[in-house]
């Protein structure tokens, strides 16, 4: 390791703790506001882990874009601040620092097979409270809404026993209490 | 008030409700009504460029010297997508300017239509905020509500997107009310409890210094008035970065000089060892600190900027006041002279001894020549010359910029006109236009190198045109001077592209686009020269022939701090300095 004092670059990859942020942001629901959301995120090298939008308040036109994002305690800051400064953007709301925020994924799964397999999986999609919404004599579509853990264990087992497809949804989140956005 | 009209009248009328004297554009089939709505009228005068990049450069020069908001009005396609470098050397620099651009009509977007682009994708990335108007009826809010971005908060460039449909349409028109915005309120005022503990710090400094950008060039004059009266009453040091100069009168005993990669010794270091550093509207910007970590390693820092993600970018800092700087300073102002603040007499003294050591330095010095004119020599030459009248200068980008900021005396804001933050080559000129356009009875000169201003040439024939007399002093060394400085420090002196072979002839040049043309090599006749420059009553181009190899110092070689600085004399050590991971930098 070279001496950080004769280095010419920044101490730079200083490791300093990544942490994953839930981002509520409440936006003007004209043309494009999610390209610029979206462009924001990949013109300034942050990370998208989920991003869900949806009109929230339709006369008003408002809609709300939940983002989870991962970064250092630094680059949380910046992504707050660059979301803030975009014209269409009413606010934005760090709901990870605001203490443990309600957070829920809708995933639809389908998986195909006969048999033992076939059984498994009903009683698997039983087991985690998945609703079946579709059942043919060799393959099941689920319904499963939880946290992003939830889901991903649900999947993992869905693999197993013949796992075809997965939509989700991403993240839907909510600060507790009484206080709105 | 309401009224009927087409969109294209629309535009016309938003633009002089909004006060726009000038436009500057080239036209094109899709905006062919807007054209014809601005045939019909006299209040708004066109100016015609010859490349629309040049258009977004004279808006910029424009705006930059008057504090006003450029306007410029360009086709779909090649239009606009001549517009983007102009667009992001706005956005970098925080200078507003409203762009116009036709579209293919509605029912064709999408299609690939003729001389269609996705504009407001393209833009996005390089404006502060875009609009694509699709329906008569929203154009006049957004027109309004454009120049109201493009102005406030931390000025930038806003493009208006409009289908030639909708220029056709009729609606009704009405300057809206009111200009509150749904979303966009940038903050004005700062925090009193933020401004009171800055007030506190500054009071128990021992070394401080105010380091200035052009966010107080953005906040306007009274801002820059405001600057000087702090200061003053303060008593501490100023240094400003490229884009701050003027806001405060070099010729004042406590201006230290630009500060960065090419600031002078004693900027430089009185950052490096301050203990309170003042920052008002600048941003922390890579040239400016040099290498991070070792970045005012001791100082607590103050950071004023309208702009939150602007506070604590690059730099952590103590305190972060979020507001215009105007606001700001009026209220540390105010409140300095209400608690009767005084910063620590005999520490400040002996702050001043230390800085006047660093100054005795020179650090701008250079070994000047009877046989061939020194470029820094031009620059000196230039500023007696001109420094008494009512003067604007604007720069392309090199090495002639940096010695244009050194060695030009700055005294007012907005005087001084320059790509910072993009380095677009080939601004200069066009920028010049837009600043004798808004000033016609000033003296505009473009300090250039003879390889930038190839880059936008063709614009001399749009100073004929309208009469723009613009002075154009090539300090000509017949290299890309920056490129080969930097390739004789880092790369070995295997200059590679950088020489400007196969150069036109500048004086046939400004005489076949019907400008005067003059050649000078001599240092002894360089005043007659200039002084033909300026005495001639039309565009002029002056071919000043300057010596080759000269370097541009002092300089804090890539990824360096502030105290590792190279100054001239040691020019020839510099070959082992910057490691391989520094030239990794740029
Ligand atoms: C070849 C070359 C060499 C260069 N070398 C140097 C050098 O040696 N030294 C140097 O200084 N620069 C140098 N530059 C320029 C440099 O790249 C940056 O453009 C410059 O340093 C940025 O200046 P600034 O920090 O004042 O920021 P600006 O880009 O002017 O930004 C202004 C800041 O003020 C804020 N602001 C805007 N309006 C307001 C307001 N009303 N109130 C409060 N805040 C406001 C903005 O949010 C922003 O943070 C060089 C450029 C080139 C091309
Ligand atoms: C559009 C553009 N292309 C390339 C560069 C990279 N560049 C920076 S300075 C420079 C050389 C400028 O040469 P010249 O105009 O002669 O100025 P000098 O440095 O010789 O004074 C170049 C190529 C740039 N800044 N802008
Ligand atoms: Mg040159």
């Amino acid at each position: 390791m070279p001496d950080s004092s004769t280095s010419h670059y920044p101490a730079a990859p200083k490791v300093e703790p990544v942490a994953r942020h839930t981002l509520a942001v409440t936006v003007d629901n004209e043309p494009g506001v999610l390209a610029r959301i979206a462009g924001m995120f990949s013109g300034r090298g942050y990370n998208i882990e989920s991003l869900t939008v949806s009109e929230t308040e339709h006369a008003s036109h408002v809609s709300r874009i939940t983002i989870v994002t991962s970064g250092t305690a630094h680059v949380i800051e910046q992504i707050k601040s660059q979301l803030e400064r975009l014209v269409p953007v009413h606010g934005v709301r760090d709901l990870t620092i605001e203490g443990e925020a309600i957070e829920r994924e809708l995933a639809l799964v389908k998986v195909a097979g006969k048999g033992e397999h076939r059984v498994e999986a009903l009683r698997l999609a039983a087991a985690f409270g998945a609703r079946t919404l579709d059942a043919t004599l060799t393959s099941f579509v689920f319904e499963l809404t939880g946290t992003t853990d939830e889901i991903d264990r649900f999947i993992a087992m869905m693999t197993v026993v013949g796992l075809v497809e997965v939509s989700r949804t991403g993240i839907a989140a909510m600060s507790r209490g009484a206080e709105g956005m | 008030m309401l009224e009927e009209m087409t969109g294209a009248e629309m535009v016309v009328r938003a633009l002089k409700d909004q006060g726009v004297e000038h436009v500057f554009g080239y036209p094109g089939g899709a905006v062919l009504p807007i054209y014809d709505a601005l045939f019909h009228q006299e209040d708004l005068r066109h100016i015609l460029v010859r490349h629309e990049q040049g258009a977004a450069h004279a808006a910029e020069g424009y705006a930059r010297s008057t504090g006003k908001v450029g306007c410029l009005l360009v086709t779909s396609g090649p239009g606009a997508t001549n517009v983007v470098t102009g667009l992001t050397d706005a956005l970098l620099d925080s200078v507003p300017i409203v762009c116009i651009t036709g579209q293919v009509p509605t029912h064709l977007i999408g299609s690939d239509a003729f001389q269609e682009c996705d504009t407001v994708g393209i833009t996005r990335h390089c404006t502060k905020h875009n609009y694509l108007v699709k329906t008569v009826a929203d154009l006049p809010r957004v027109l309004h509500e454009a120049f109201h971005v493009a102005r406030t908060g931390r000025p930038g460039p806003v493009v208006v997107d409009i289908p030639k449909d909708v220029q056709f349409a009729r609606g009704t028109y009405a300057r809206p009310r009111d200009n509150q915005h749904k979303t966009y309120r940038p903050r004005l005022k700062g925090d009193l409890g933020k401004i009171k503990a800055a007030l506190a710090l500054m009071a128990q400094a021992r070394k401080p210094v105010f380091y200035t950008g052009g966010g107080v060039i953005n906040s306007g004059r009274h801002a820059a008035m405001l600057l000087r009266e702090l200061v003053h009453l303060t008593g501490f040091p100023i240094t400003s970065t490229l884009m701050g100069l003027g806001a405060f009168p070099a010729s004042d005993a406590q201006w230290l000089g630009m500060l960065g990669m090419h600031g002078s010794y004693e900027a430089n270091l009185a950052m490096h060892d301050c203990d309170v550093m003042v920052c008002v509207g600048a941003r922390f910007d890579d040239r400016i600190t040099g290498r991070l970590d070792a970045f005012s390693p001791n100082s607590r820092k103050i950071h004023i900027d309208i702009d939150p993600s602007s506070i604590n970018k690059n730099v952590k800092v103590e305190i972060g006041i979020l507001g215009d700087c105007g606001h700001v300073l009026e209220d540390m102002v105010r409140l300095w002279r209400e608690t009767a603040s005084r910063a620590d007499k005999s520490a400040l003294a002996a702050w001043w001894r230390t800085i006047e050591d660093w100054r005795a330095k020179k650090s701008f010095s250079y070994r000047n020549s009877t046989e061939i004119i020194k470029p820094q020599y031009a620059v000196e030459r230039l500023y007696a010359a001109v420094k008494d009248r009512n003067h604007y200068i604007t720069t392309e980008v090199g090495q002639h910029q940096m010695w244009a900021a050194q060695f030009f005396h700055f005294q007012e804001p907005n005087r001084w006109m320059t790509s910072g933050g993009l380095g677009t080559m080939g601004y200069g000129l066009p920028a010049a236009i837009g600043v004798q356009v808004a000033h016609p009875d000033a003296l505009v000169i473009d300090i250039a190198g003879e390889a930038s201003i190839l880059m936008n040439m063709q614009e001399m024939s749009t100073a004929i045109q309208h009469r723009a007399p613009v002075k154009v002093f090539i300090l000509n060394n017949e290299y890309m001077g920056m490129v080969r400085q930097w390739q004789e420090l880092l790369h070995g002196g295997r200059y590679a592209e950088s020489y400007t072979a196969a150069l036109p002839d500048f004086v046939k040049l400004a005489e076949a686009y019907g400008a005067h043309g003059i050649r000078c090599c001599d240092p002894g006749k360089l005043d007659e020269a200039i002084a033909e420059m300026i005495a001639a009553p039309g565009p002029v181009i002056l071919d000043c022939v300057v010596s080759k190899e000269e370097n541009c110092f002092p300089m804090i070689p890539s990824g360096k701090a502030h105290n590792e600085m190279l100054l001239g004399e040691t020019a020839e050590d510099i070959g082992g300095v910057i490691d391989e991971k520094g030239k990794a930098l740029v």
